[in-house]
């Protein structure tokens, strides 16, 4: 075989971002509707998420273990960029851009939140209404979350863009056009599921 | 009329460099305008009386020349902050002081003149020919359809200017990406009748190794930037596109019908 890591591990990066992490991140967004709906049924829903069978093995495999590789692989590619989006200021160069500065961001965003939850649970805590009322009843913390929802649905929708380019999906211009507004559509719709999701918390 | 021709004068900023390992700095010349000039005709006239805006004499600057009609890419550099050829860039038509500028991505040489082997060397990684070499006459080729034939020629445009690497956010020092211009390559070989009988060796040679056809991060400058208005992100799509099969064919197995 020949020594194609770098083609493997490019095309990895990009499949898992869509196929593990994108599902992911459009289950997670979806029961977070629940909240919109009330205390109860949000409640009922985060049982039902935590009581799925094999729940172990679905997060290991089509969260943490693509989320790890993304994120340290995605790194590596973001700062092996050098921008120049100021002599260059093309809409898609502007886009490049932004993928970059938004998977950053999404990185510090899903640490805070996976350790205030995630690992929070881990340690005995429950993971329900309350506690995310709890945390957004800090003002700066509801900011944070607004802006690490739209970083992650931006990163999400711009990628949907670029693995379609990536994997020989859209080729043409038309055809590539024509996916700006389908993912920016998207961009739109998962940034106010999200955000009117975690405004419920506050009672908006 | 003639006299006050004479006064006008055309604003320039070079960034200059003595050598491959000095640092660059700036130099601003103002030289005495004619009609109809280019950037080329301007850097002349800074040979013919090197002599810079504050009056000092200096070394005339260094840069690269040849068709002057834009089809050989020599003269490539960055003017007013865009990479493009230097024989086109008409003085009239350039906002003063005119910035000029070597095109960095490659090793500046000296002043505007930079060493672009790497473009050559990338066609040659990609096989960019068609091999027909032999022992005995091969006869005539396969025909192209007309029509394929038109699409075939745009690309074979490409110059090998380098403007499409200078524009590019992935082609960096701390990157191997080989650029748009040797991936488009791969595509005209690749769809020439003779040329497609390499096609699976040519596309292997995206995929090996770093800095191939996956180190693009969709930016598309290049197809902005590119003189020839190549369609190098259709390049790289349909070679995506291309290599998704190939890997699939690499790893489950092919017969080696297409």
């Amino acid at each position: 075989m020949s020594s194609n890591r770098e083609f493997l591990y490019r095309r990895l990066h990009s499949l898992l971002g869509v196929v593990a992490i994108g599902a992911f991140l459009v289950v997670h967004l979806t029961v977070n509707w629940f909240a919109v709906r009330g205390e109860q049924e949000y409640n009922q829903a985060a049982a039902f998420m935590e009581s799925l069978p094999f729940r172990y093995a679905l997060e290991i495999f089509i969260i943490f273990l693509p989320l790890i590789f993304h994120a340290v692989y995605g790194l590596y590619i973001a700062f092996q960029a050098r921008n120049n989006t100021s002599r260059f200021s093309y809409f898609r160069n502007w886009m490049f851009r932004l993928q970059r500065i938004s998977g950053v961001l999404v990185l510090i965003f899903v640490t805070w939140h996976v350790w205030e939850t995630r690992i929070a649970a881990a340690f005995g805590a429950e993971v329900n209404f309350q506690m995310m009322e709890e945390i957004v009843a800090n003002p700066i913390a509801l900011i944070a979350y607004i802006i690490g929802i739209t970083a992650t649905t931006f990163h999400f929708a711009n990628g949907l863009w670029s693995f379609a380019v990536t994997w020989g999906i859209t080729v043409t211009p038309r055809s590539q056009q024509i996916s700006t507004y389908v993912t920016a559509g998207v961009f739109l719709a998962l940034t106010f599921v999200g955000i009117r999701s975690i405004l419920a918390f506050v009672g908006v | 009329m003639s006299t006050e021709t004479a006064s006008k004068t055309i604003e320039l900023i070079i960034v200059r460099q003595e050598d491959p390992d000095s640092k660059p700095f700036e130099e601003k010349f103002s030289i005495p305008y004619r009609s109809n000039m280019n950037v080329i005709s301007a850097l002349m006239e800074i040979r013919r009386n090197p002599v810079n805006a504050d009056g000092e004499d200096t070394t005339p600057v260094a840069w690269d020349a040849s068709c002057l009609e834009e089809v050989c890419g020599a003269c490539s550099m960055v003017i007013n902050g865009k990479p493009r050829q230097s024989c086109t860039a008409l003085i009239d038509k350039l906002e003063q002081p005119i910035r000029l500028e070597p095109m960095s991505t490659f090793p500046v040489m000296r002043d505007l003149t930079v060493d672009r082997s790497r473009m050559f060397d990338s066609l040659k990684r990609v096989k960019a020919w068609v091999p027909i070499d032999g022992t005995y006459d091969l006869g005539p080729g396969p025909r192209m359809p007309e029509a394929k034939r038109q699409w075939a020629y745009e690309l074979s445009k490409c110059m090998s200017c380098g403007v499409c690497l200078q524009a590019c956010p992935n082609v960096n020092d701390k990157s191997e990406f080989i650029g748009p211009a040797a991936l488009s390559q791969v595509r005209l070989f690749n769809a020439h009748p003779t040329g497609a009988m390499h096609k699976a060796e040519r596309l292997q040679t995206i995929m090996d190794g770093d800095g191939g056809l996956a180190n693009c991060g969709n930016s598309q400058n290049c197809v902005e930037a590119c003189p020839k208005e190549i369609p190098l992100t259709t390049s790289i799509a349909a070679l995506n596109r291309a290599t998704t099969l190939q890997s699939f064919k690499n790893f489950f197995g092919s017969d080696n019908t297409a």
